[in-house]
């Protein structure tokens, strides 16, 4: 019971080139994942493929599969459509998913490194984004880190957590929705726009709670669920799930990250448990998402199936007493700092919302950027339909490090970080040590030229002089660290000496 | 599991570009107070006037995305 598990976050970013509304955006996109490609930092590879072998979109949670025939197109993730595909020294996956260029972080064990590795690729991004602007025939393309342009799309930021499978998945449901409608007064990115198409003036907490339409389901793209049931667990299916979470918002404090990451692993840790209270679900959880993410001033009560009425800092605080207790009973004095840590701050964040929400306003994504424009309101005496106002809520996520607000507010110490820019950089071309990313990234590393193809399960060699590829499986996530495999890696110095002692060992 | 040591996540410090480095106490609700804050978001406001994109009405126009995920 911490606050570490195996997760990971993966984000579509939004892509534009000013003054030109109808780019095609697939087009662009292929662009900006190629030039990085084409570029020194993605290390000496042949472009490994993507290994599609164990990739499941179709399998539901509940226990049976959608048909092929039934699935929406967008559903069939597992199909080499030819789109633009990178794997990087980090581990991570740099791609085109849809129309928008995806950065799907390596696996990490603990929120910290999620933000981090998450950090890493807003930096990765931006740098091939300028590369694809200089290449020939390049566009000035700009990518925003958010979840909708306001005029009816949506894309999406979504959180995978490891768990156990002895979890019922219906106690999922019961025990989860609630925890991630109450989350978004602390998780919430926050929007200029009501509404799908925002055609409503007004400011909410998120970017994505009013694209979301059913309760569970398998959609990811239409009929969005608040529980979704992809059943994908890129490890033995047999022990793990994975929960693939899309309805968060895409985050630029590194707060806001950190602690979405923290809380929802010890929320789930005590759903693991079965300590998870499930009598607070509510009555009508769609529109109580939609409800809390409307209300600014944090006092609307959820309604529950049993009648009791709680705010959404109430629902809170019943999920941060059950971690605290389920943390105390099982680790007492020997919590470790990043459990106690992420402990202390959800404490810290509910009580400052609960006193004065704009305290927050150098840690909370959603806090940060209504400061910025209830400053623009009074100073410039403008309301909520103004287009200054709306692209303050975009330029918010622009990449930029000199242009995004996001990223100006933190060069100005007006947004606080947790991790140094040396600690990114370095984590845009090294893996984390202690998952089998890192086995992926030292692959990429050390014999890129020799990887045909990776996937989260798996890295395949083309090794000279071998007629059959060479496939070794990854699927226990926590195998093919450095602690495993450092002396193996620091040792062989070719594919084929790797894959030999891999097969021999 | 995390096999290495880690930093504690530290607050980041105040840039030395910035001169307006009042960061007021959050809770203080006094009036002193306010106008330090004040001050401190048109100062904000100031340097973000200087990189906000030209025309906003029409830049927020075209920027249409495709759906996604």
């Amino acid at each position: 019971m911490t606050v570490n598990r195996v997760m990971g976050i993966e984000t579509e970013y939004g892509i534009a080139v000013p003054g030109r509304p109808n780019i095609n955006s697939m087009l662009a996109s292929s662009q900006v994942v190629n030039a990085y490609a084409n570029s020194a930092l993605a290390g000496r590879q042949d472009r490994a493929r993507w290994d599609y072998d164990e990739e499941q979109p179709l399998r539901d949670a509940r226990g049976y599969d959608m048909s092929r025939a039934e699935a929406d197109p967008s559903l069939l993730t597992d199909e080499d459509l030819g789109m633009a595909n990178l794997i990087l020294t980090n581990g991570a996956r740099l791609y085109v998913d849809h129309a928008h260029p995806e950065y799907s972080s390596p696996e990490v064990t603990n929120p910290l490194d999620a933000m981090l590795w998450d950090k890493a690729g807003e930096r990765i991004m931006a740098d091939a984004t300028r590369l694809a602007a200089q290449a020939p025939g390049g566009q000035p393309l700009q990518l925003y880190k958010n979840n909708t342009d306001n005029k009816g799309a949506s894309y999406g930021c979504h959180e995978n957590y490891l768990m156990d499978r002895q979890t019922p998945f219906a106690d999922i449901v019961t025990g989860m929705t609630p925890f991630f409608i109450s989350r978004q007064i602390i998780t919430g990115s926050g929007r200029v726009g009501i509404g799908q198409d925002g055609h409503e003036s007004g400011f909410q907490l998120t970017q994505r709670a009013d694209f979301f339409e059913v309760e569970v389901g398998l959609e990811t793209t239409i009929k969005r669920p608040i529980i979704n049931t992809r059943d994908e667990p890129h490890a033995d299916p047999e022990l793990y799930r994975r929960l693939h979470v899309i309805v968060g918002d895409a985050n630029l404090s590194q707060t806001s990250t950190y602690l979405k990451m923290g809380i929802t692993s010890l929320a789930l840790s005590v759903l693991e448990a079965g300590q998870l209270d499930p009598s607070l679900m509510p009555r009508h959880p769609v529109a109580e998402l939609h409800s809390v993410s409307r209300d600014v001033d944090l006092a609307h009560r959820i309604t529950l199936r049993d009648g009791r009425r709680l705010t959404a800092l109430e629902m809170q605080w019943e999920f941060h007493e059950a971690a605290t207790k389920h943390v105390a009973k099982q680790l007492g004095s020997a919590t470790d700092w990043q459990t106690q840590d992420v402990l202390d701050r959800w404490a810290d964040v509910l009580d400052r919302l609960k006193r004065d929400p704009m305290s927050l306003a150098s840690e909370l994504d959603w806090v940060a950027k209504r400061a910025l424009l209830d400053g623009y309101r009074k100073r410039d005496s403008i309301d909520w339909d103004a287009p200054r106002l709306h692209l303050v809520d975009l330029q918010y996520s622009d990449i930029r490090p000199d242009k995004g607000l996001a990223n100006r507010l933190e060069a100005h110490g007006r947004l606080q970080t947790l991790v140094s820019e040396e600690q990114i950089k370095a984590a845009v071309l090294e893996p984390p040590t202690d998952t089998r990313a890192w086995f992926r990234g030292k692959c990429i590393q050390q014999f890129g030229e020799s990887v045909a193809a990776a996937s989260w399960d798996s890295v395949i060699f083309d090794v000279p002089g071998r007629n059959a590829l060479q496939r070794v499986p990854t699927l226990d996530p926590l195998r093919g660290t450095q602690q495993n495999i450092g002396d193996l890696m620091a040792r062989v110095n070719s594919a084929a000496a790797l894959v030999d002692e891999l097969k021999g060992g | 599991m995390p096999t290495h040591e880690r930093p504690q996540p530290s607050k980041s410090k105040q840039s030395d570009t910035d001169t307006e480095d009042v960061a007021p106490e959050p809770q203080s609700q006094e009036s002193g107070s306010k106008d330090a804050l004040d001050a401190d978001v048109d100062a904000i406001l100031d340097e973000i006037d200087d990189v906000l994109e030209e025309n906003a009405e029409e830049f927020v126009r075209g920027f249409v995305q495709k759906g996604g995920q």
